[in-house]
């Protein structure tokens, strides 16, 4: 009865400072890798199901999403492309919609105000709404949420915030290990599974993606809806074709182009 | 021309970009006259079946039920715009659709994941103007919680628990689950097929 086509998504990362696309080993040690537009249109091309962009220093640094990258890398994509980073309001989320995001995604935000999750969600859709989520192991079966690009623990537990988060209206969840952010050692696939089994919304799992083998288990062993990866793409290191084909061939439904 | 009908309920900027993107003149409104003067509309949205309310009611509601005639107009119908082409929806029983298609759309059930978030596969049955050129078994960009029923003018349907309306087509209406404006090249090519009837 359950469906098996529905495609397990390869989404690419695009980490944004100052207009500019870099990658963090575990949220520091910063590096460029070039133009949003640019590499937003190449991963499309070359097969990824879905664009996110975080504007990594927006919290941090108070600034808003930079709305003109967003706009400019929006004009070519055809694909669902989200934003998050420094979206603290329905204004800021309508300012990122409007430029040609499909979906905002909100942390520390959400979490000093799990309400703004709500009132997105009322004004756009729950299609509209990614709660993401930073978490590093406490203990081998349970998770910290992290906010503030990773620097500030909340003491909340991650698997409680997720279920919260898809009561108040997140369509998604956004899931960084920041065990593994960077380390392209594989995903978290215990922290995915916990959580993609204790909600009913699509969990993408995030961080430490480094081998077309590592997606495999993530969507075997992790129950995971999405694999989200940024660095693994930029540098060339695998390609999007690469992974899906691997994929496929394990019996994973994926989206082939061409 | 075409008119991309504005009733307040999402996505018009994707849509309107991959028009442009396609070279197609299109306006964004709820003027019932400009919607009256247009070649052609297209009704986008995603959200509650309630904000169709304002395609029902008024003078915009009288111009677009004008569709349903012999010589209407091509109607494109996107998500939420397909399912206001049925009778009705479960998520909101006091407002009607247009009625051009038979049955209710309904909610996913709770033994899948819902939303239906994600490419999926149609499975295409029968002749198409909107979907010439593409293959049965093309993957398209799906997010919604509710679908409509399988009647005689789908033309392809998808599998999620259980088959739907991927596609509606009958004479001048058409109709989309799924969002071809996020569909790459699959979905540019429908919204081709649209721009060239």
């Amino acid at each position: 009865m359950h469906c098996e086509t529905l495609a397990k998504r390869i989404i690419a990362c695009l980490d944004v400072n100052a207009g500019r696309v870099v990658k963090g080993i575990q949220f520091e040690q910063l590096r460029d890798a070039g133009d949003p537009a640019e590499l937003a249109l190449a991963h499309s091309q070359a097969g990824a199901d879905e664009i996110v962009l975080l504007d990594i220093t927006a919290t941090a640094e108070s600034r808003n999403t930079l709305l003109e990258t967003v706009r400019r890398t929006a004009r070519q994509l055809f694909i669902p492309f989200a934003v998050g980073g420094g979206i603290r309001s329905v204004d800021d989320a309508a300012a990122v919609l409007d430029c040609g995001a499909d979906k905002v995604a909100m942390n520390s935000a959400a979490i000093a105000d799990p309400a703004l999750i709500t009132r997105v969600a009322e004004r756009y859709g729950s299609q509209a709404v990614v709660v993401a989520i930073d978490a590093r192991h406490k203990t081998p079966t349970a998770w910290e949420v992290y906010v503030w690009g990773g620097r500030k623990p909340t003491g909340r537990d991650a698997r409680e915030w997720s279920i919260a988060a898809e009561q108040l209206g997140a369509g998604e969840i956004m899931l960084t290990s920041m065990d593994r952010d960077g380390t392209q050692s594989g995903f978290d696939c215990p922290l995915t599974r916990t959580i993609a089994t204790s909600v009913r919304i699509p969990v993408i799992a995030s961080g430490g993606a480094g081998e077309p083998h590592h997606f495999l288990e993530v969507f075997q062993d992790g129950a995971a809806d999405a694999a989200l990866a940024a660095s693994v793409f930029h540098y060339g290191l695998k390609s999007v074709a690469a992974i899906k084909q691997e994929l496929r061939d394990a019996g994973i439904p994926v989206r082939l182009t061409c | 021309m075409i008119a991309i009908v504005d009733y307040g309920a999402g996505n018009l900027p994707s849509v309107v970009k991959a028009l442009q993107y396609l070279g197609k003149e299109c306006i964004v409104t709820n003027n019932p006259d400009i919607v009256g003067q247009a070649d052609k509309w297209i009704i986008p949205g995603v959200g509650n079946f309630k904000a169709t309310a304002p395609l029902a009611n008024g003078r915009l509601g009288a111009v677009l039920r004008g569709a349903i005639a012999p010589d209407g107009r091509p109607l494109l119908g996107i998500c939420l715009g397909l399912q206001w082409m049925f009778e009705g929806s479960t998520e909101a029983p006091e407002f009607h659709g247009l009625g051009a298609f038979n049955g209710l759309c309904t909610r996913f059930s709770e033994r899948v994941k819902s939303p239906h978030v994600g490419w999926d596969s149609i499975k295409i049955d029968g002749r198409s103007r909107l979907l010439a050129g593409i293959s049965s078994g093309a993957y398209v960009y799906f997010t919604h919680s509710y679908r409509a029923p399988v009647c005689c003018g789908t033309i392809a349907t998808c599998t999620y628990e259980e088959p739907f309306t991927a596609v509606v087509e009958r004479a001048n209406l058409f109709g989309v689950q799924f969002h071809p404006e996020k569909s790459g090249d699959v979905g540019m090519q429908i919204l081709e097929n649209f721009c060239a009837l």
